[in-house]
């Protein structure tokens, strides 16, 4: 019986329980006593107590199962010497359960008894669609059939006792309808802690950030030393194709740190004056009219995905620079196609947005007393805004462009598309730089071997880039609540 | 009754003059700020503008693709020769079905079958995607085989684009793509009527593919689709449950301060450590398939519940103590007062903030580059656990490509998110300004 048929099962007398519930509750209820809970309470309660510890026994019973049938078969396997054809013990298992897997798909009489070579074997399983590892061994069959075997005891017995947990929670929470029983209570206790549990995922996601960053970071300074990778000033990976076993390369973050940073500033020299004064204007000029044209404007820029800007960046305006530059300084243009100019203005373009948004929000929040004392004692709007608006509201303002600022450090798509992948360091904005976030994607995309240098590098510039948003957010995140409870 | 009264110097007084307070250098300076800020607008405004157009302007032609209607005759000497598909069903799949496309554009321009050089200039004329189309067309229904019928053709990507005049055929025949034989017949077929330039059926269809005339993004249109489904089937549930909880129920202490600041730094984490988080903990550590839309649902929902999140909590706070005490004071339990009164009451700011989560979640790439989404997949995912892409991804990929055709396919593709995206964002819109309340 699979588990999913038996989650189903479980789903099942669950609903039969709650229907059952229901019905017992409505049918004591003889209008003597005023009952405690309206009669869908008790059949949630009754549903509750026959799903909830049955799922959590089919959930530990599937891990479970599968983790015992692959140390059964680990078990089973003969030693791996230095000449056999696998190389690893791992590898063995692995193969063993695909071939496990992939005689499911025979029927039962071929699957119990399979032919002993697996040359005779891999054309029939070949004919259902099955592709196997040439290196499959025939030894593995037997194993195989017996893991089969198995797995099917084990997840009948699984499956006779979930049902029995599932009936047993039923009957209980059937049982417990009585007039003045507190099944509300219970149902809500339980909701509560589903409510609890869903606002600690948030917690998960960051504490699975930052263990999975760490882990493969630690295993990647375990064969590059420290010093190379934060002081080194050469980027020269090298290729590790997969099976290679890796070769020796250079991991200096100093050139990606500081295309990361160039590219950055280049875009908030862009975003800031443009987003705060569109922000400004929005703010204390436009009439209701033009808000409402151009602030969703502005929200559909802030939509747009940043691939696209990338692609804008990549096919219509890089070029068109390097022929601009081409044609103002006769013959070659000093714009290269792809440049930090480039990656920095589309960026620069795309967070207008988002700082405009986020100073909207502040200048907004500043009192309008302060506003009507100004302009009462004769001064004008502009000055109004620049020496009374822009100082009041400058702690929320840094903390914007904070939040802006590590936004442009950790944004991909454009400069994956538009920065180039040439680990330069030079402080000419017209050639190419590169970032942390484009030599993650190009370490991490393509047929590499997952436990080489080569990859695990992704995952300690992965953290180098997390660290540095969270500085960043976090004390920005802290400046602008700061900020809103002093006018509050 | 003086006529001029107020004038001092009629009076004989001197009227001091006005002290110079730089009027005049204030208002200009007034002037000049506004002028700013309007260029900063204008700023993002034309870049808006610029973008879409030139983007509109490369893509559209992509919805439309040139076809070549031919009689083709399913000649049993041709596909198999020596009379064996009765035992042998490989036959038919393995058969020289370009050869019928071949003899029958050969008939029509009426080009004599033994004119090697001829023949040789035809092979680059129709998509090589022909073979399986006629193939199907055979395999679903042998009986096919000895008759005639018109079959839509596509023709090859260099042929299709200049027949959409995209390619400047002034320059000198050895630089460009099409040779002018080619442009002959493309013109001897246009005035015959057979070549014409039909809606774009395939870019919605087709899966993945080395030529452009045959690629699509059927297979990413699907990935996506499933992606959107399992984010909202998992973001939506628990981040309205995380905030009534952070709303409604948690007491200030130092767990939910804690979880406060993690939420708001989740949504400010670059989106590509979302993707490491995905590698390394559903691929590596649960061993969930790569490239499958399933992972790559789960890390946008992991991405996109901060948001949903953030915008729930807004929605809950706005509404008004007054219906609480009212729902309380009727004697509804805590719980059913939020389920039954504030829930209902927060719908529609909800709604804005998952269409608004979803939509970044629909047009995001780097997280899905790490994932392995980034692959040639040529059949339709049946499941989310098979591989697959998802739009931006498939833009990214065709970005790539150096041919021109691709440049078109994945413009149109942009046209096509972005209408997507735009749908969507205007329905949040929309949302928000009609269901906007005031209390």
């Amino acid at each position: 019986m699979s588990l999913m048929l038996v989650f189903a099962a479980v789903l099942a007398i669950g609903a039969v329980a709650f229907f059952v519930g229901r019905q017992r509750a409505l049918v004591q209820d003889d209008g003597k006593v005023k009952p405690h809970s309206r009669a869908h309470y008790h059949g949630w309660w009754a549903f509750l107590l026959a799903t909830m510890p049955a799922l959590l026994l089919l959930i530990v019973w599937g891990v479970g199962s599968n983790v015992y049938l692959q140390e059964h078969i680990k078990s089973q396997l003969p030693m791996q010497t230095a000449d056999s054809p696998i190389a690893s013990e791992k590898l063995a298992a692995s193969l063993t359960t695909s071939l496990a897997n992939g005689l499911r798909r025979l029927d039962p009489q071929t699957a119990a008894n399979p032919p002993a070579s697996f040359a005779e074997l891999q054309p029939q399983l070949a004919a259902r669609g099955v592709a196997l590892a040439p290196d499959t061994q025939d030894y593995m069959i037997p194993i195989a059939v017996d893991a089969n075997r198995m797995q099917d005891r084990l997840s009948l017995i699984g499956a006779i006792l979930i049902l029995a947990v599932s009936i047993g929670g039923a009957t209980l929470g059937v049982s417990h309808v009585q007039v003045r029983a507190r099944a509300r209570n219970n149902v809500e206790k339980l909701v509560l802690w589903g409510l609890l549990g869903a606002s600690t995922i948030a917690i998960l996601t960051t504490i699975g950030i930052i263990l999975s960053l760490l882990f493969q970071t630690i295993n990647f300074f375990e064969r590059v030393p420290l010093t190379n990778f934060f002081f080194g000033t050469v980027w020269d990976p090298r290729f590790a194709a997969a099976g290679s076993g890796g070769s020796e390369g250079q991991f200096g973050l100093i050139p990606l740190l500081a295309g990361t940073l160039y590219i950055a500033l280049v875009a908030m020299l862009v975003a800031v004056p443009v987003g705060l004064m569109s922000a400004v204007y929005m703010a204390e000029y436009a009439s209701p009219r033009v808000r409402a044209v151009v602030k969703p404007a502005l929200e559909l820029l802030a939509g747009i995905p940043t691939i696209v800007y990338g692609i804008f960046a990549l096919v219509t305006l890089g070029p068109f620079l390097r022929d601009l530059s081409a044609a103002l300084a006769g013959g070659t243009g000093f714009i290269q196609a792809q440049s930090v100019f480039t990656a920095g203005l589309v960026m620069g373009v795309m967070l207008i947005p988002v700082v405009s948004s986020l100073s909207d929000d502040i200048i907004t929040a500043v009192p309008r007393a302060m506003r009507d004392g100004s302009l009462g004692l004769g001064a004008t709007r502009s000055e109004t805004i620049k020496r009374v608006i822009l100082p009041a509201a400058l702690p929320g303002i840094v903390g914007a462009i904070l939040l802006t600022a590590s936004r442009a450090i950790g944004e991909t798509m454009i400069v994956v598309l538009a920065a180039g992948v040439a680990a330069n360091l030079t402080a000419n904005p017209f050639e190419a730089m590169t970032t942390i976030t484009v030599k993650i994607v190009n370490q991490l995309t393509g047929d590499l071997e997952f436990n080489s240098p080569q990859t695990l590098v992704a995952f300690a510039l992965g953290i180098t880039l997390f660290a540095l948003t969270l500085v960043m957010n976090i004390f920005a995140l802290y400046i602008v609540r700061k900020y809103r409870e002093q006018y509050e | 009754m003086t006529d001029i009264p107020l004038n001092g110097i009629a009076n004989g007084t001197v009227a001091r003059p006005r002290r110079d307070i730089g009027l005049k250098r204030r208002y200009a300076a007034e002037r000049r700020f506004r002028i700013y800020g309007v260029l900063a607008i204008s700023v993002g405004i034309v870049f808006l503008a610029v973008m879409l157009v030139t983007i509109i302007g490369k893509g559209y032609t992509a919805f439309w693709q040139t076809t070549a209607t031919l009689p083709i005759t399913f000649d049993a000497n041709v596909i198999d020769p020596e009379n064996k598909r009765a035992t042998d069903p490989n036959v038919l799949i393995t058969a020289n079905y370009p050869k019928l496309a071949e003899n029958a554009l050969m008939a029509k321009l009426g080009i004599n079958p033994d004119d090697k050089v001829a023949a040789r200039k035809l092979k680059g004329f129709l998509s090589d995607g022909a073979r399986a189309q006629l193939r199907t067309m055979v395999t679903d229904d042998p009986s096919i085989i000895g008759t005639t019928r018109n079959v839509e053709i596509l023709v090859a990507a260099n042929i299709d684009s200049a027949f959409k005049g995209q390619i400047d055929l002034s320059v000198d025949e050895s630089r460009r793509k099409v040779s002018d034989q080619q442009v002959t017949w493309m013109k001897q077929l246009a005035a015959e009527g057979s070549l014409a330039e039909h809606f774009n059926k395939g870019l919605f269809t087709f899966g993945a593919s080395s030529r452009p005339e045959t690629s699509g993004m059927g297979v990413a249109i699907i990935g996506s689709f499933y992606m959107m489904v399992i984010v909202l089937l998992l973001a939506l549930p628990i981040g309205v449950a995380a905030s009534i909880y952070l709303e409604e129920f948690a007491k200030k202490s130092r767990l939910t301060d804690l979880i406060e600041v993690n939420i708001n730094n989740l949504a400010a984490v670059p989106s590509i450590v979302f993707g490491l988080l995905g590698l390394s903990v559903f691929i590596n550590f649960l061993g969930l398939p790569r490239s499958a839309a399933l992972v790559g649902g789960l890390v946008l929902t992991l991405m996109t519940l901060p948001t949903i999140i953030i915008a729930t909590r807004a929605a809950l706070a706005a509404v008004p103590p007054s219906i609480r005490s009212a729902a309380l004071g009727l004697g509804a339990s805590k719980m059913q007062m939020v389920f039954q009164h504030i829930l209902p009451l927060a719908a529609p700011g909800i709604l804005t903030g998952t269409i608004i989560g979803l939509a970044r979640a629909l047009g995001e790439t780097a997280p899905l580059l790490l994932i392995g989404m980034v692959a040639f997949v040529a059949d339709r995912p049946a499941t989310p656990l098979e591989p697959s892409t998802a739009l931006p991804v498939q833009i990214y990929m065709w970005a790539n490509e150096a041919e021109r055709a691709f440049v078109e396919r994945m413009s149109g593709a942009i046209i096509i998110l972005l209408i997507f995206l735009m749908a969507m964002n205007i329905t949040a819109i929309v949302l928000r300004r009609r269901f906007e309340r005031r209390w």
